[in-house]
């Protein structure tokens, strides 16, 4: 089977308070690695199979800045080389793990899958966001036992959520809204813009924003392959636009973020982050979103297990039928397969 | 409604879905439109660029023809 993953791209491995002192495992694009926090603070990140016999590191212990194999004593130092051969003096050359670039960068520990000279720190997309006091983040990660590209499908097109999301983030204005899909080639950046100009206000913003009467309602998703997908959530009084130089006083902004992280071929990581620029000292309002948006995407969760075992256990191939909807999930697929198949170093 | 266009590249394609029926209003980057049901028969005319795309600028030959 051809990997689907796309290399020599950054993805998010963690949150940046997930990693600590402990050894912190997590298998990004197939790889295990091992993570911690060197005692200066730096994060670091290496393979986590020992070179003499694949115990995992990040089963060992660590030993000020180095980790010691809890098999047979091999110890690495924070940049993968072996300091340390137990019984013998003479280290072998080839006595080394892989050590992977990282960075933290809004509230994210993002690392480089693929040939590390590639790894440019520039070329990661922003959440700015989540690292931003002017918002309030709730957040979570939830584990998905199937294919990244099953959740790409998913957050492309939203028109799904009246029917598996009913309820919690549907309502009957969506679907009489004019979406427009744009794709820069390019940039592989995706936007599909959902932009109500007269809607009702639900409840829940109502309270929250203390709006009165009808509303702009703005869903725009955008969507940075292969890791980062936002969702610009902007609500504002009927009529009132952002300004010219991009500023927007007049409106209120909720930041949906997801990073989508291929675990292996058959399962990812779904982080979620949803932060808001109003209400920020509300514990009512914050506990709305994490719920709300927990369930969400745990129904989509549940969703895309079962869909997994069914296109698991079918031959390659299968037929699909594309709809309108699915505009945007197409484009999706397009970049995506193109980066696949011809990763920067390839 | 005047239609949406958040990105500036310049290969940008986009589809507009029009309200109120099945129809996809694909635009090129090169100007050219094309009407479509089916999302995947739209980006295959999309991606073909330039095959098949004939932009709605005024043909050269009548610009000339104004200016004589």
């Amino acid at each position: 089977m051809i990997s689907s993953f796309v290399r020599d791209q950054w993805y998010v491995a963690a949150y940046a308070d997930e990693i600590g002192t402990d050894l912190f495992a997590r298998t990004v694009c197939g790889e295990p690695l091992v993570f911690f926090r060197a005692e200066d603070g730096t994060a670091v990140a290496l393979a986590d199979r020992c070179v003499h016999r694949r115990f995992p590191l990040s089963q060992s212990r660590r030993d000020g800045d180095t980790i010691v194999c809890g098999y047979h004593g091999f110890t690495y130092d924070t940049s993968g080389s072996c300091v340390f051969v137990p019984g013998q003096k003479r280290i072998p050359r080839t006595a080394r793990v892989a050590s992977y670039p990282l960075v933290e960068q809004d509230s994210f520990v993002w690392v480089w899958i693929g040939s590390r000279d590639l790894a440019d720190p520039g070329l990661i997309p922003r959440a700015p966001w989540l690292a931003d006091p002017a918002y309030t983040t709730v957040r979570g990660m939830e584990p998905l036992a199937a294919r990244y590209g099953l959740l790409v499908d998913n957050l492309l097109d939203l028109s799904h959520e009246t029917y598996l999301h009913g309820g919690y983030i549907g309502t009957p204005e969506v679907a009489e809204t004019p979406i427009t899909t744009e794709v820069d080639d390019e940039k592989g950046v995706i936007y599909v813009s959902r932009r109500m100009a007269d809607a009702a206000c639900p409840p829940f913003y109502a309270e929250s924003t203390g709006i009165k009467g009808r509303i702009t309602r703005w869903q725009d998703i955008e969507y940075r392959p292969p890791c980062l997908y936002l969702l610009h959530s902007r609500i504002a009084p009927a009529g009132v636009l952002p300004n010219a130089d991009g500023t927007d006083p007049g409106a209120f902004h909720v930041e949906v973020v997801y990073a989508i992280t291929p675990e292996t071929e058959h399962s990812t990581h779904d982080f979620w982050a949803v932060a808001r620029d109003f209400a920020l000292e509300d514990a009512k309002v914050s506990g709305f979103l994490h719920d709300s948006n927990r369930t969400v995407v745990l129904q989509d969760v549940a969703a895309l297990n079962t869909l997994e075992k069914v296109i698991a256990a079918e031959a390659d191939g299968y037929q699909e039928l594309s709809i309108n909807i699915d505009t945007g999930g197409l484009a999706a697929r397009r970049i995506l397969a193109r980066m696949a198949a011809s990763p920067v170093s390839a | 409604m005047s239609r949406v266009a958040v990105l500036s590249g310049d290969r940008v394609y986009r589809v507009h879905w029009r309200l109120g029926t099945d129809r996809l209003a694909g635009v090129c980057h090169c100007g050219a439109e094309h009407e479509a049901e089916d999302p995947v028969e739209l980006w295959e005319w999309l991606l073909a660029h330039p095959d098949g795309h004939h932009p709605t600028a005024p043909a050269p030959e009548r610009d000339l023809a104004g200016t004589r």
